[in-house]
Protein backbone atom coordinates (compact mmCIF):
# COMPACT_ATOMS: atom_id res chain seq x y z
CA UNK A 1 0.00 0.00 0.00
CA UNK A 2 2.66 2.59 0.65
CA UNK A 3 4.07 1.79 -2.66
CA UNK A 4 1.09 3.01 -3.89
CA UNK A 5 1.47 6.20 -1.97
CA UNK A 6 5.02 6.92 -2.77
CA UNK A 7 3.83 6.18 -7.16
CA UNK A 8 1.29 8.47 -6.89
CA UNK A 9 3.52 11.17 -5.27
CA UNK A 10 6.05 10.63 -7.97
CA UNK A 11 3.30 11.00 -10.82
CA UNK A 12 2.43 14.30 -9.19
CA UNK A 13 5.95 15.23 -8.97
CA UNK A 14 6.67 14.61 -12.63
CA UNK A 15 3.30 16.57 -13.72
CA UNK A 16 4.86 19.23 -11.35
CA UNK A 17 7.81 19.91 -13.18
CA UNK A 18 6.14 19.34 -16.48
CA UNK A 19 4.04 22.57 -15.54
CA UNK A 20 6.30 24.67 -13.93
CA UNK A 21 8.19 25.12 -17.47
CA UNK A 22 4.32 26.69 -18.84
CA UNK A 23 3.68 28.60 -15.82
CA UNK A 24 7.35 30.03 -14.64
CA UNK A 25 8.21 33.28 -15.99
CA UNK A 26 11.21 32.15 -18.80
CA UNK A 27 13.31 34.96 -16.70
CA UNK A 28 13.41 32.59 -13.72
CA UNK A 29 14.67 29.41 -15.24
CA UNK A 30 16.93 31.10 -17.91
CA UNK A 31 19.91 30.59 -15.84
CA UNK A 32 21.83 28.16 -17.99
CA UNK A 33 22.99 25.90 -14.89
CA UNK A 34 19.48 24.81 -14.54
CA UNK A 35 19.67 23.37 -17.62
CA UNK A 36 23.13 22.19 -17.45
CA UNK A 37 21.73 20.40 -13.65
CA UNK A 38 19.01 18.93 -15.78
CA UNK A 39 21.22 17.02 -18.48
CA UNK A 40 23.71 16.57 -16.19
CA UNK A 41 21.61 14.58 -13.59
CA UNK A 42 20.14 12.97 -16.17
CA UNK A 43 23.42 11.08 -17.29
CA UNK A 44 24.41 10.43 -13.93
CA UNK A 45 20.86 8.93 -12.93
CA UNK A 46 20.73 7.15 -16.21
CA UNK A 47 24.46 5.84 -15.54
CA UNK A 48 24.06 5.00 -12.26
CA UNK A 49 21.11 2.71 -12.57
CA UNK A 50 22.50 0.99 -15.20
CA UNK A 51 25.52 0.08 -12.78
CA UNK A 52 23.26 -0.28 -9.94
CA UNK A 53 21.09 -3.44 -12.50
CA UNK A 54 24.06 -4.66 -13.48
CA UNK A 55 26.23 -5.01 -10.13
CA UNK A 56 24.23 -5.12 -7.35
CA UNK A 57 21.96 -7.36 -5.44
CA UNK A 58 20.47 -5.38 -2.38
CA UNK A 59 23.46 -3.80 -0.69
CA UNK A 60 26.32 -6.56 -1.74
CA UNK A 61 27.98 -6.55 -5.27
CA UNK A 62 27.90 -9.44 -7.56
CA UNK A 63 29.21 -10.35 -11.19
CA UNK A 64 26.80 -12.29 -13.00
CA UNK A 65 24.98 -13.29 -15.98
CA UNK A 66 23.91 -9.44 -15.96
CA UNK A 67 27.74 -8.18 -17.06
CA UNK A 68 26.79 -10.47 -20.17
CA UNK A 69 23.70 -8.58 -20.84
CA UNK A 70 24.93 -5.16 -20.66
CA UNK A 71 28.56 -6.44 -22.67
CA UNK A 72 25.41 -7.43 -25.47
CA UNK A 73 23.49 -4.15 -25.31
CA UNK A 74 26.43 -2.48 -25.76
CA UNK A 75 27.49 -4.28 -28.65
CA UNK A 76 23.73 -3.81 -29.92
CA UNK A 77 23.83 -0.39 -29.23
CA UNK A 78 26.89 0.82 -31.20
CA UNK A 79 25.83 -0.81 -34.04
CA UNK A 80 22.70 1.34 -33.61
CA UNK A 81 20.07 -1.45 -33.30
CA UNK A 82 17.06 -0.04 -31.91
CA UNK A 83 15.66 0.19 -28.41
CA UNK A 84 13.27 -2.53 -28.18
CA UNK A 85 16.14 -4.91 -29.84
CA UNK A 86 18.44 -4.02 -27.00
CA UNK A 87 16.35 -4.86 -24.81
CA UNK A 88 15.70 -8.27 -26.04
CA UNK A 89 19.25 -9.28 -27.02
CA UNK A 90 19.92 -7.86 -22.63
CA UNK A 91 17.13 -10.34 -21.51
CA UNK A 92 18.52 -12.99 -23.99
CA UNK A 93 22.27 -12.61 -23.38
CA UNK A 94 21.57 -12.93 -19.64
CA UNK A 95 19.02 -15.99 -19.89
CA UNK A 96 21.05 -18.12 -22.33
CA UNK A 97 24.14 -17.40 -19.98
CA UNK A 98 22.43 -18.55 -16.76
CA UNK A 99 21.18 -21.48 -18.42
CA UNK A 100 25.02 -22.50 -19.14
CA UNK A 101 25.80 -22.17 -15.80
CA UNK A 102 27.02 -18.62 -14.83
CA UNK A 103 24.06 -17.97 -12.13
CA UNK B 1 -5.83 13.77 -44.98
CA UNK B 2 -4.25 17.52 -45.48
CA UNK B 3 -2.60 16.73 -41.82
CA UNK B 4 -0.28 13.68 -43.01
CA UNK B 5 1.06 15.95 -45.73
CA UNK B 6 2.80 17.73 -42.87
CA UNK B 7 6.76 16.60 -42.59
CA UNK B 8 6.15 17.63 -38.74
CA UNK B 9 2.86 15.30 -38.44
CA UNK B 10 4.65 12.34 -39.89
CA UNK B 11 7.97 12.54 -38.01
CA UNK B 12 5.66 12.21 -34.79
CA UNK B 13 3.53 9.40 -36.13
CA UNK B 14 6.46 7.59 -37.00
CA UNK B 15 8.48 8.75 -33.72
CA UNK B 16 5.42 7.90 -31.84
CA UNK B 17 5.47 3.83 -32.89
CA UNK B 18 9.09 3.80 -32.69
CA UNK B 19 8.79 4.98 -28.76
CA UNK B 20 5.37 3.51 -28.19
CA UNK B 21 6.39 0.38 -28.91
CA UNK B 22 9.30 0.10 -26.01
CA UNK B 23 6.30 0.43 -23.59
CA UNK B 24 6.23 -3.17 -23.73
CA UNK B 25 9.55 -3.40 -22.28
CA UNK B 26 8.12 -1.50 -19.39
CA UNK B 27 5.18 -2.85 -18.38
CA UNK B 28 6.71 -6.42 -18.41
CA UNK B 29 10.00 -5.14 -16.64
CA UNK B 30 7.49 -3.51 -14.48
CA UNK B 31 5.06 -6.59 -13.33
CA UNK B 32 8.27 -8.08 -13.01
CA UNK B 33 9.73 -5.66 -10.90
CA UNK B 34 6.57 -6.42 -8.08
CA UNK B 35 4.51 -3.73 -9.40
CA UNK B 36 0.80 -5.12 -9.88
CA UNK B 37 -0.65 -3.98 -13.45
CA UNK B 38 -2.60 -1.31 -12.50
CA UNK B 39 0.53 0.26 -10.34
CA UNK B 40 2.20 -0.04 -13.71
CA UNK B 41 -0.08 1.71 -16.25
CA UNK B 42 -0.64 4.67 -13.23
CA UNK B 43 2.81 4.93 -14.14
CA UNK B 44 2.33 5.04 -18.05
CA UNK B 45 -1.20 7.33 -17.71
CA UNK B 46 0.10 9.91 -14.65
CA UNK B 47 3.83 9.98 -14.64
CA UNK B 48 4.34 9.13 -18.42
CA UNK B 49 8.09 10.05 -18.51
CA UNK B 50 10.14 7.33 -20.31
CA UNK B 51 12.99 7.17 -18.07
CA UNK B 52 11.82 8.45 -14.84
CA UNK B 53 9.10 5.09 -15.23
CA UNK B 54 12.08 2.43 -15.56
CA UNK B 55 13.90 4.41 -13.18
CA UNK B 56 11.04 4.21 -10.62
CA UNK B 57 10.83 0.27 -11.35
CA UNK B 58 14.74 -0.03 -11.13
CA UNK B 59 14.68 0.98 -7.67
CA UNK B 60 11.95 -0.88 -6.41
CA UNK B 61 13.12 -4.12 -8.20
CA UNK B 62 16.54 -4.02 -6.43
CA UNK B 63 15.26 -3.89 -3.60
CA UNK B 64 14.96 0.08 -2.64
CA UNK B 65 12.28 1.65 -0.86
CA UNK B 66 9.42 3.24 -2.37
CA UNK B 67 11.14 7.08 -1.08
CA UNK B 68 13.92 6.48 -2.60
CA UNK B 69 12.39 5.32 -6.17
CA UNK B 70 10.33 8.86 -6.01
CA UNK B 71 13.42 10.38 -5.50
CA UNK B 72 14.97 9.02 -8.50
CA UNK B 73 12.28 9.32 -10.79
CA UNK B 74 11.60 13.12 -9.50
CA UNK B 75 15.22 13.85 -10.07
CA UNK B 76 15.06 12.60 -13.50
CA UNK B 77 12.32 14.32 -14.81
CA UNK B 78 13.79 17.84 -13.93
CA UNK B 79 14.71 17.73 -17.66
CA UNK B 80 11.18 17.75 -18.34
CA UNK B 81 10.42 21.79 -16.33
CA UNK B 82 13.15 22.49 -19.35
CA UNK B 83 11.52 21.44 -22.06
CA UNK B 84 8.29 23.13 -21.03
CA UNK B 85 9.95 25.96 -20.58
CA UNK B 86 11.56 26.03 -24.05
CA UNK B 87 7.70 24.65 -25.73
CA UNK B 88 6.14 27.61 -23.50
CA UNK B 89 8.32 29.65 -25.67
CA UNK B 90 7.94 28.18 -28.57
CA UNK B 91 3.93 27.31 -29.14
CA UNK B 92 2.32 29.68 -26.19
CA UNK B 93 -0.11 27.27 -25.48
CA UNK B 94 -3.30 29.15 -23.62
CA UNK B 95 -6.05 27.80 -21.26
CA UNK B 96 -6.71 24.04 -21.07
CA UNK B 97 -4.09 24.04 -23.52
CA UNK B 98 -0.96 24.53 -21.69
CA UNK B 99 -2.28 21.63 -18.86
CA UNK B 100 -2.53 18.91 -21.19
CA UNK B 101 0.69 19.98 -23.67
CA UNK B 102 2.35 19.63 -19.67
CA UNK B 103 1.67 15.91 -19.27
CA UNK B 104 2.80 15.29 -23.03
CA UNK B 105 6.00 17.53 -22.70
CA UNK B 106 8.60 14.80 -22.99
CA UNK B 107 11.85 13.83 -24.58
CA UNK B 108 10.37 13.11 -27.53
CA UNK B 109 7.79 15.26 -28.14
CA UNK B 110 10.16 18.17 -27.70
CA UNK B 111 12.99 17.29 -29.52
CA UNK B 112 9.91 17.11 -32.97
CA UNK B 113 8.66 20.35 -32.36
CA UNK B 114 11.98 21.84 -31.84
CA UNK B 115 13.69 20.27 -34.85
CA UNK B 116 11.17 22.45 -37.06
CA UNK B 117 11.03 26.22 -38.17
CA UNK B 118 8.02 26.96 -39.13
CA UNK B 119 5.43 27.52 -35.82
CA UNK B 120 2.62 25.66 -37.39
CA UNK B 121 4.59 22.86 -37.84
CA UNK B 122 6.42 23.25 -34.48
CA UNK B 123 2.74 23.00 -33.08
CA UNK B 124 2.03 19.95 -34.91
CA UNK B 125 4.85 17.91 -34.20
CA UNK B 126 4.37 18.43 -30.73
CA UNK B 127 1.12 17.16 -30.77
CA UNK B 128 1.40 14.68 -33.09
CA UNK B 129 4.44 13.06 -31.09
CA UNK B 130 2.89 13.88 -27.81
CA UNK B 131 -0.14 12.90 -28.27
CA UNK B 132 0.73 9.91 -30.32
CA UNK B 133 3.44 8.34 -27.83
CA UNK B 134 0.96 8.98 -25.26
CA UNK B 135 -1.56 6.60 -26.61
CA UNK B 136 0.69 4.21 -28.03
CA UNK B 137 3.06 3.81 -25.00
CA UNK B 138 -0.31 3.52 -22.55
CA UNK B 139 -1.40 0.53 -24.95
CA UNK B 140 1.83 -1.45 -25.07
CA UNK B 141 2.32 -0.66 -21.37
CA UNK B 142 -0.89 -2.48 -20.72
CA UNK B 143 0.87 -5.41 -23.85
CA UNK B 144 3.80 -5.77 -21.53
CA UNK B 145 2.02 -5.59 -18.10
CA UNK B 146 -0.21 -8.64 -19.28
CA UNK B 147 2.46 -10.80 -20.83
CA UNK B 148 5.18 -9.83 -18.33
CA UNK B 149 2.59 -11.16 -15.70
CA UNK B 150 2.61 -14.94 -17.08
CA UNK B 151 6.11 -14.84 -17.38
CA UNK B 152 6.78 -16.86 -14.44
CA UNK B 153 10.31 -16.65 -12.54
CA UNK B 154 11.51 -13.42 -14.33
CA UNK B 155 15.42 -14.41 -14.20
CA UNK B 156 15.51 -17.46 -16.37
CA UNK B 157 13.98 -15.17 -19.24
CA UNK B 158 16.90 -12.98 -18.15
CA UNK B 159 14.22 -9.99 -17.42
CA UNK B 160 16.93 -8.64 -15.45
CA UNK B 161 19.73 -8.01 -18.13
CA UNK B 162 16.60 -6.67 -20.04
CA UNK B 163 16.51 -4.09 -17.55
CA UNK B 164 20.20 -3.56 -17.79
CA UNK B 165 20.00 -3.40 -21.53
CA UNK B 166 17.27 -0.96 -21.10
CA UNK B 167 18.81 1.57 -19.11
CA UNK B 168 22.25 1.35 -21.41
CA UNK B 169 20.00 2.59 -24.49
CA UNK B 170 18.54 5.43 -22.43
CA UNK B 171 21.86 6.05 -21.44
CA UNK B 172 23.70 5.92 -24.61
CA UNK B 173 22.14 8.56 -26.95
CA UNK B 174 23.29 11.08 -24.40
CA UNK B 175 26.71 10.33 -25.04
CA UNK B 176 27.89 12.46 -27.33
CA UNK B 177 31.32 13.74 -26.32
CA UNK B 178 34.06 13.05 -24.38
CA UNK B 179 32.29 15.20 -21.13
CA UNK B 180 28.98 13.23 -21.00
CA UNK B 181 31.37 10.01 -21.10
CA UNK B 182 33.63 11.27 -17.64
CA UNK B 183 30.10 12.29 -16.15
CA UNK B 184 28.90 8.79 -16.44
CA UNK B 185 31.97 6.76 -15.50
CA UNK B 186 32.63 9.25 -12.59
CA UNK B 187 28.68 8.75 -10.83
CA UNK B 188 29.06 4.69 -12.35
CA UNK B 189 31.97 5.03 -9.84
CA UNK B 190 30.30 6.86 -7.32
CA UNK B 191 27.30 4.49 -7.06
CA UNK B 192 29.42 0.80 -6.73
CA UNK B 193 31.48 2.59 -3.66
CA UNK B 194 28.37 3.63 -2.56
CA UNK B 195 26.48 0.09 -2.41
CA UNK B 196 27.76 -1.58 0.32
CA UNK B 197 27.08 1.25 2.58
CA UNK B 198 23.95 2.58 2.11
CA UNK B 199 20.33 1.04 1.43
CA UNK B 200 19.40 -0.07 -1.50
CA UNK B 201 17.91 2.99 -4.05
CA UNK B 202 19.99 5.13 -2.37
CA UNK B 203 23.39 4.77 -4.13
CA UNK B 204 21.32 5.95 -7.02
CA UNK B 205 20.78 9.46 -5.02
CA UNK B 206 24.45 9.27 -4.28
CA UNK B 207 25.34 10.15 -8.34
CA UNK B 208 22.55 12.12 -9.25
CA UNK B 209 24.10 14.56 -5.98
CA UNK B 210 27.59 13.99 -7.96
CA UNK B 211 25.91 14.80 -10.91
CA UNK B 212 24.39 18.19 -10.21
CA UNK B 213 27.54 19.06 -8.51
CA UNK B 214 29.37 18.63 -11.85
CA UNK B 215 26.62 19.97 -13.34
CA UNK B 216 26.63 23.43 -11.45
CA UNK B 217 30.51 23.85 -11.18
CA UNK B 218 31.45 22.80 -14.99
CA UNK B 219 30.95 24.96 -18.20
CA UNK B 220 29.78 22.52 -21.16
CA UNK B 221 27.05 22.28 -23.40
CA UNK B 222 23.70 23.94 -21.50
CA UNK B 223 21.92 21.50 -23.38
CA UNK B 224 24.08 18.19 -22.33
CA UNK B 225 21.91 15.02 -21.69
CA UNK B 226 18.89 16.48 -23.18
CA UNK B 227 19.03 14.32 -26.09
CA UNK B 228 15.76 12.03 -26.83
CA UNK B 229 16.00 8.35 -26.41
CA UNK B 230 14.59 7.96 -29.61
CA UNK B 231 16.10 10.52 -32.02
CA UNK B 232 13.19 12.09 -34.30
CA UNK B 233 15.52 13.40 -37.48
CA UNK B 234 17.69 10.65 -37.45
CA UNK B 235 19.81 10.61 -41.10
CA UNK B 236 20.15 7.17 -42.87
CA UNK B 237 23.43 8.01 -44.42
CA UNK B 238 26.09 5.76 -43.06
CA UNK B 239 28.65 6.40 -41.27
CA UNK B 240 26.40 9.59 -40.17
CA UNK B 241 27.91 10.45 -36.24
CA UNK B 242 26.16 13.48 -36.24
CA UNK B 243 22.30 13.33 -36.54
CA UNK B 244 19.80 14.85 -34.73
CA UNK B 245 17.85 18.40 -35.17
CA UNK B 246 20.94 20.45 -35.34
CA UNK B 247 22.68 18.59 -38.45
CA UNK B 248 19.72 20.21 -40.27
CA UNK B 249 20.13 23.60 -40.16
CA UNK B 250 21.56 24.52 -43.24
CA UNK B 251 19.37 22.19 -45.44
CA UNK B 252 16.50 23.85 -44.73
CA UNK B 253 14.28 26.11 -46.75
CA UNK B 254 12.47 28.16 -44.51
CA UNK B 255 8.65 26.87 -45.41
CA UNK B 256 8.65 24.46 -42.63
CA UNK B 257 9.38 21.13 -44.86
CA UNK B 258 12.64 19.28 -43.93
CA UNK B 259 14.15 17.32 -46.96
CA UNK B 260 15.02 13.24 -46.97
CA UNK B 261 14.63 12.83 -43.56
CA UNK B 262 13.30 9.24 -44.11
CA UNK B 263 12.54 8.95 -40.57
CA UNK B 264 11.04 5.40 -40.53
CA UNK B 265 9.71 4.09 -37.16
CA UNK B 266 12.35 0.50 -37.49
CA UNK B 267 15.58 2.56 -37.91
CA UNK B 268 18.57 1.13 -38.73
Amino acid sequence: MSLWIWLLIACALAYAWKLVGYLVPAKLLEDPRMSRVAGTMTIGLLASLTVVNTVATGQSLAADARLGALAAAAIALALRAPFLLVVVLGAGTAAVLRMLGWN
Amino acid sequence: MKLLQSPAVRVGLSISVATGLYGVSFGALSVTSGLDFWQTMALSLLLFSGGSQFAFIGVVGGGGSGIAAMSAATLLGMRNGIYGMQLNALLHPTGWRKYVAAQVTIDESTATSTGQTDPAEQRRGFWAAGIGIYVLWNLFTAVGALAGSGLGDPKQWGLDGAAVAAFLALLWPRLKGREPVAIAVVCAVATVVAVPFVPAGVPILVAAVVAAVIGWYSHGRSDEGLEPDVEPYREHHRGGDHHGPDGYGPDHHGDGRRHGHGVTGADT
